[in-house]
């Protein structure tokens, strides 16, 4: 089956000319995406900050690593129950944790977060421990990676524009009055935390999958930053948004690859602008549609057309001035 | 299942301490269905702590809550609100950044039986359901008067408009009781009169009882069938506000007196 869909990759890639570094691009923003898509649930939607969702992806990466290389589980079944045993500790972890106000969750994810990956560096002969683990069969295709997105995309979209969602928007814009009109606000936010936690162990799941070799130094603290940051450049509250900001996080640093040593000033840059001139990120709480955007387009020509009739009419004055200065 | 006899809501020696002070003092009340109930005392008074009290925001330290006969006492706010006790806040707690539609369907979700396979998939079931809540939203925003502003961000409503959206919320529960916490603060006198009259309205078309904290007179005069009036966590008058309003003890209360 592996095979199979690797030699359908290979095929289209091949038609369409599309060589192994723009694969490997795409991968990484599919990636990306989908451990953002998570991301933008858990803080657009409802508010939560969490700087662990680079643990919860380790132990997704891990999990299915795990269970192709020493069980030779199916890679489809290894994905799933990675993700879905991230699901689960985050599910554990919220049960304890989500109590908490403000702050103090925070810090307990970043905590779990650091947990994760120490635990990964000393159980090594489970995981390989620093050295990392490797020999993980390289299923992430370009094709599967793309399928994977739009998959899980559709099912964040269904689930924001649902009952759910609505419920989760509405412990975000204010906890006190959700729970008067009977929200289970703990509940929700651990549905919502759970979910994120989904979609971050499937992103992890497909990284291990890309890579064939993984090691916990690549799921740190800067990896759950960045996360953050890109749903914050992206939009809180906009999935489409979420989907712009990973592609451009993604790409900016491949094209600027020079400059990758600077990545995480750019980063902290474009963050800081992004809050001074666009708070609430690219899309802020609007989703991306079609109408709107060629409504854009269009206004957009008709300033530039009037700016520039402006500056003709400006220029013409102008030099039927200086004629008149030259009499 | 509400007997005529059983009061829609009724409070049994209800104390909450806060350190050494008794932000409520042995507190009863009961409310027949249908009645406007007013709570009136000066600031400081108690009354938003009975409010938070009855919604579980606090668990009361002794006494007993009774909504219907059933026993709410120290159940979160989130079953209160579930168990029919809508309430608005003094101030206005919106979801400020969602559509005015939004607004009132999330309180309505509660209707909405579909599960997260089923909104995934978009059955059947899913699409006759968010059809039914919209379309509640909009009836009651319409009883309300804002059916012409559904798509608008709730932030960008004027005032008055927000406390209305605010109530439609609350009713879009279901709710046995209501409770309003100062719905005319910050209202002229203009704006108090015709809140008069809608409250009056809602009352008659979903004979729906009515718990309200409020300062305005004209206000309390012209809704309420009787009235609780407090000081420092005391009942010190109950009766029709024209009763209330002659007691020398309330008058003593509210123009201060030599003790």
């Amino acid at each position: 089956m592996l095979e199979f869909l690797n030699n359908i990759n290979a095929q289209f890639c091949g038609f369409f000319g599309i060589n192994s570094y723009m694969q490997g691009v795409v991968v990484m923003v599919c990636i990306n995406i989908i451990a953002v898509l998570g991301m933008s649930i858990l803080t657009g939607f409802t508010r939560l900050f969490s700087f662990g969702n680079a643990g919860f992806m380790s132990i997704g990466a891990y999990t299915a690593a795990i269970l192709t290389v020493e069980f030779h589980v199916n890679f489809l079944i290894a994905i799933i129950l990675g993700a879905l045993f991230a699901g689960f500790i985050a599910y554990l972890l919220g049960s304890i944790t989500l109590r908490l106000k403000g702050d103090y969750f925070l810090i307990t994810c970043l905590g779990f977060g650091e947990c994760v990956r120490v635990l990964f560096n000393y159980t090594k002969d489970l995981t390989g421990g620093s050295a990392g683990y490797p020999g993980i069969p390289n299923y992430s295709n370009m094709l599967f990676c793309v399928v994977c997105v739009i998959l899980a995309f559709f099912l964040a979209w269904r689930l924001i524009h649902s009952k759910y969602g609505r419920n989760l928007t509405a412990i975000r814009e204010n906890e006190l009055a959700a729970e008067a009109v009977g929200v289970d606000a703990f509940r929700f936010k651990r549905m919502s935390f759970t979910v994120s936690a989904i979609y971050a162990g499937w992103a992890g799941a497909l990284y291990a999958g890309y890579l064939m070799y993984i090691v916990p130094a690549s799921f740190n603290l800067a990896k759950s930053c960045e996360l953050i940051t890109t749903t914050v450049i992206g939009g809180l509250g906009s999935l489409t948004g979420s989907v712009l900001g990973a592609i451009i996080v993604t790409i900016l640093p491949e094209i600027f690859r020079s400059l990758s040593n600077y990545r995480m000033l750019i980063y902290s840059l474009a963050v800081i602008l992004i809050i001074m001139f666009k708070p609430s990120g690219l899309y802020g709480y609007k989703e991306f549609s079609l109408k709107r955007f060629c409504r854009g387009i269009k206004k957009f020509f008709l300033t530039l057309g009037n700016f520039f009739k402006g500056a003709g009419k400006k220029k013409a004055t102008a030099d039927g001035e200086e004629g008149s200065s030259h009499e | 299942m509400s007997n005529s006899t059983v009061p829609v809501l009724e409070m049994q020696n209800v104390e909450k301490h806060f350190g050494g002070v008794h932000a409520i003092d042995n507190f009863s009340l009961k409310i027949e269905k249908g009645q406007i109930h007013g709570l009136i005392g000066p600031n400081g008074a108690g009354k938003t702590t009975i409010f938070n009290n009855i919604t579980g925001i606090y668990a009361p330290d002794s006494g007993k809550i009774l909504l219907n006969g059933r026993d709410i006492t120290g159940n979160k706010p989130y079953k209160v609100a579930q168990l029919g006790i809508g309430r608005t806040f003094q101030n206005i707690r919106l979801f400020s950044n969602l559509s005015v539609l939004d607004n009132v369907m999330i309180a309505s979700n509660l209707d909405a039986s579909y599960n997260l396979p089923q909104a995934v998939f978009k059955t059947k079931k899913y699409r006759e359901h968010e059809k039914f809540l919209a379309e509640k939203a909009v009836e009651l925003l319409d009883v309300v008067g804002l059916a012409d502003k559904v798509n608008e961000k709730a932030s960008s409503l004027p005032y008055g408009h927000q406390r209305k959206l605010e109530i439609a919320r609350a009713m879009a529960l279901n709710p046995e009781l209501l409770l309003l916490d100062e719905p005319a603060a910050g209202m002229n006198e203009e704006e108090s009169l015709d809140l008069v009259n809608f409250v009056h309205e809602i009352r008659e078309r979903f004979n729906i009882t009515i718990l309200m904290i409020e300062h305005h007179m004209d206000v309390v005069t012209g809704l309420c069938d009787f009235c609780t009036v407090l000081n420092f966590g005391k009942t010190i008058a109950t009766g029709t506000p024209a009763e209330v309003k002659s007691n020398p003890e309330v008058i003593k209360a509210y123009l201060g007196g030599t003790d």
